[in-house]
């Protein structure tokens, strides 16, 4: 087990080096330069342009600018924005706390109502109930965010006046809501369409059989026996979910105006802050690569017949 | 000639105490059918039978033959839709079962009556520790302590003589080998010492010398405890040494009954014998086996008169139009064979010509 983690930890060492050279090199070949769209409209003469990127550096090579880049990494500097001059670390500090709570708020929704949907469907699988709520969830998957998110904020922000159309810089539970809402719907939809084949499947099983010839009560039986065995699959998806989540918020955040990663990549592609793009995708990456371990471990601990060696 | 009614179907069991007044577990007129999209399949078509303390009923009889789901009854664990129970009754110590309510049946469940299932692997949940899944039935049924519930646990292991028990008690399932899975099996089974269990092929997954062995145990700790015993297999061989009475079913009903060794010296009804016939003989070494040609009827088409009609090697055309009841069966001279019945129209040919 030990040897495992270790192991696996290990493996995040090139994954985030190719991560990140990935990500610095798609910058790279991207056209346009944040020197020049600095200036907007205007004609700038081109040797104060050349003499700028000298200043940033950004007329090396690629590889070098890499180096540069990954050596500030190392000695904690994530490197400082062209256009606004302030650092890249601020920024990250400052929008990860938002995206954090947006998708624990989300993540937290789509697990809890999710599995009960799942739950509630799989146990009468074929039945009006079922098919009613698979209807639902095909009409979750099929709708794009965006969609979803302008009509959220068009009936329960303009029409209903229950939550504000924007989130204020704080990002309030309350105004969060809506968000999380819109962020976890395809998630929820996933969720409860996995827990529902997976508690139909389990249903039939041999051992739900034995643990009712056994005189269990009913409570017993669904609580301990089938939730255990069903809820494995539910787990793998959840854990790379809670990756995907994060870095799907561009859209959502953009939508509700919620100052979060999303938003800050957004805006750092348009005005080609390179720094700020991989350094924040590169965060993630890590918390993807994180989640994904602690969900290969509790895997373990729900179904012994995994064992890591 | 009379006709045998639910209780004359019983042969006086050879461990059963006197003091008991009636059999332990009676079935009369059973009935089941499952709805499915093709139509009604009647799984179950009135069979009865009985069994009493520490006796041992084999119910023998070929896949679809409707021996599992009449256990299923038994135990009430039918998936009901698409299963349904239209009539019949089963008598547990004199009340009819599926009258009770669930909750009345869940008390019965596990406590009086268990089950052992064939796979033991599947039967068993694969993320739950064996100790656990034993111990379940104590803190379920007894309010036991965890603690108190895995030293039952272990107890239990060692009466099937599951070796290092005390080491074992937190493996999972996978990591028993089959013999001992269903040693497991038999275990959880016996847990709360019921006065019946119900075997659904016990050693069918398991290889020649294990049979045996867990056979072995099962009759051991059967005679031990005095419980009865039903014991549901299509193996004529794992019968033979523990089982007091035998029944056979074709196609959801009864088709013969017997005392076992009677059974396999002479038997009484053309699918007994044809079962009999294919088993391998070293003496016929050589030779083609013999097998019952057909199949099992289709149970959405039970076919007219007797379901064994199409396949029997002498079936006439009463065969085709009226179903035999299930008589009992005499001597040439007239003598009653005790336990013995046969639902054949030509049982007197069978067994005596």
């Amino acid at each position: 087990m030990g040897r495992y983690v270790a192991r696996r930890l290990l493996q995040m060492i090139p994954v985030f080096i190719g991560s990140t050279l990935l990500v610095f090199s798609m910058m790279y070949a991207l056209p346009g330069d944040p020197v020049r769209a600095l200036a907007g409209e205007q004609t700038v003469d081109p040797a104060q342009i050349a003499a700028m990127k000298k200043d940033l550096g950004l007329d090396l090579p690629l590889w070098h600018q890499y180096w540069n880049y990954m050596v500030g990494l190392f000695q904690g500097d994530f490197g400082t924005q062209i256009a606004s001059g302030r650092p890249v670390a601020d920024i990250i500090s400052e929008a990860f706390p938002i995206t954090v709570r947006l998708t624990l708020f989300a993540f937290t929704f789509t697990v809890l109502v999710g599995i009960s949907i799942g739950v509630f469907a799989g146990m009468k699988a074929d039945t009006l109930r079922d098919r009613g709520l698979l209807i639902l969830t095909l009409l979750l998957i099929s709708v794009p965010s965006f969609v979803l998110g302008f009509l959220g904020q068009y009936f329960f922000a303009f029409q209903l006046g229950w939550v504000n159309p924007n989130v204020s810089g704080e990002a309030n539970w309350n105004e969060l809501f809506l968000p999380a809402v819109v962020l976890g719907s395809l998630s929820l939809a996933y969720v409860a369409r996995l827990t529902r084949t997976s508690i139909a499947e389990n249903l039939r099983s041999d051992y739900m059989r034995t643990a009712v010839a056994k005189g269990l009560p009913r409570r017993r039986i669904i609580g301990v026996h089938l939730m255990r065995n069903s809820m494995i699959p539910v787990v793998t998806f959840l854990g790379t979910d809670l990756g995907a989540l994060m870095g799907g918020a561009v859209v959502t955040e953009g939508i509700f105006n919620v100052k979060g990663v999303g938003y800050n990549i957004f805006d750092a592609l348009r005005h080609r802050e390179g720094a700020t793009v991989v350094g924040i995708v590169t965060l993630i990456v890590v918390v993807y690569l994180v989640s994904s371990l602690l969900v290969d471990l509790l895997y373990a601990v729900l179904d012994p017949r995994i064992r890591y060696a | 000639m009379t006709i045998i009614d639910h209780t004359t179907a019983d042969v006086p069991s050879p461990h059963g105490s006197p003091e008991d007044s009636g059999p332990l577990l009676e079935v009369r007129d059973l009935h089941v059918e499952f709805h499915t999209r093709d139509g009604v399949a009647r799984a179950v078509n009135g069979v009865n039978y009985s069994v009493s303390s520490g006796e041992t009923l084999a119910v023998l009889g070929e896949s679809g033959s409707g021996k599992s789901v009449t256990a299923q009854a038994i135990m009430g664990i039918l998936d009901m839709p698409p299963g349904r129970i239209p009539q019949g009754e089963i008598l547990y110590r004199g009340r009819d079962m599926l009258t009770m309510s669930n909750e009345e049946r869940r008390l019965i469940r596990g406590q009086k009556i268990a089950m052992i299932f064939q796979d033991a692997l599947s039967s068993l949940n694969p993320v739950l520790s064996v100790g656990y899944q034993l111990g379940e039935m104590f803190r379920v049924h007894q309010g036991l302590s965890k603690k108190e519930a895995k030293a039952k646990a272990i107890e239990l292991m060692d009466r099937v003589r599951i070796p290092a028990a005390k080491d074992r008690v937190n493996d999972y399932p996978h990591q028993f080998s089959g013999g001992m899975r269903q040693r497991i099996m038999i275990a959880m089974a016996l847990a709360l010492e019921p006065d019946l269990i119900i075997a659904d092929e016990p050693t069918t997954a398991l290889d020649v010398t294990v049979q045996a062995q867990v056979m072995d145990l099962l009759a051991e700790l059967q005679r031990e405890y005095n419980m009865g015993l039903i014991l549901i297999t299509h193996d004529l061989g794992v019968v033979a040494d523990v089982a007091d009475k035998i029944a056979v079913m074709y196609a959801g009903r009864i088709v013969e009954t017997a005392p076992v060794h009677e059974l396999y010296k002479r038997p009484a009804h053309p699918y007994t014998r044809g079962l009999l016939d294919s088993i391998p003989r070293l003496d016929q070494k050589g030779q083609e086996l013999y097998a019952i040609k057909g199949l099992p009827p289709n149970l959405t088409r039970i076919p007219a008169g007797c379901a064994f009609n199409p396949r029997c090697p002498s079936a006439q055309d009463i065969c085709r139009t009226d179903i035999p009841a299930l008589l009992s069966v005499t001597e040439r001279d007239g003598t009653e064979l005790p336990g013995r019945g046969s639902a054949c129209h030509f049982w007197k040919e069978t067994i005596h010509g």
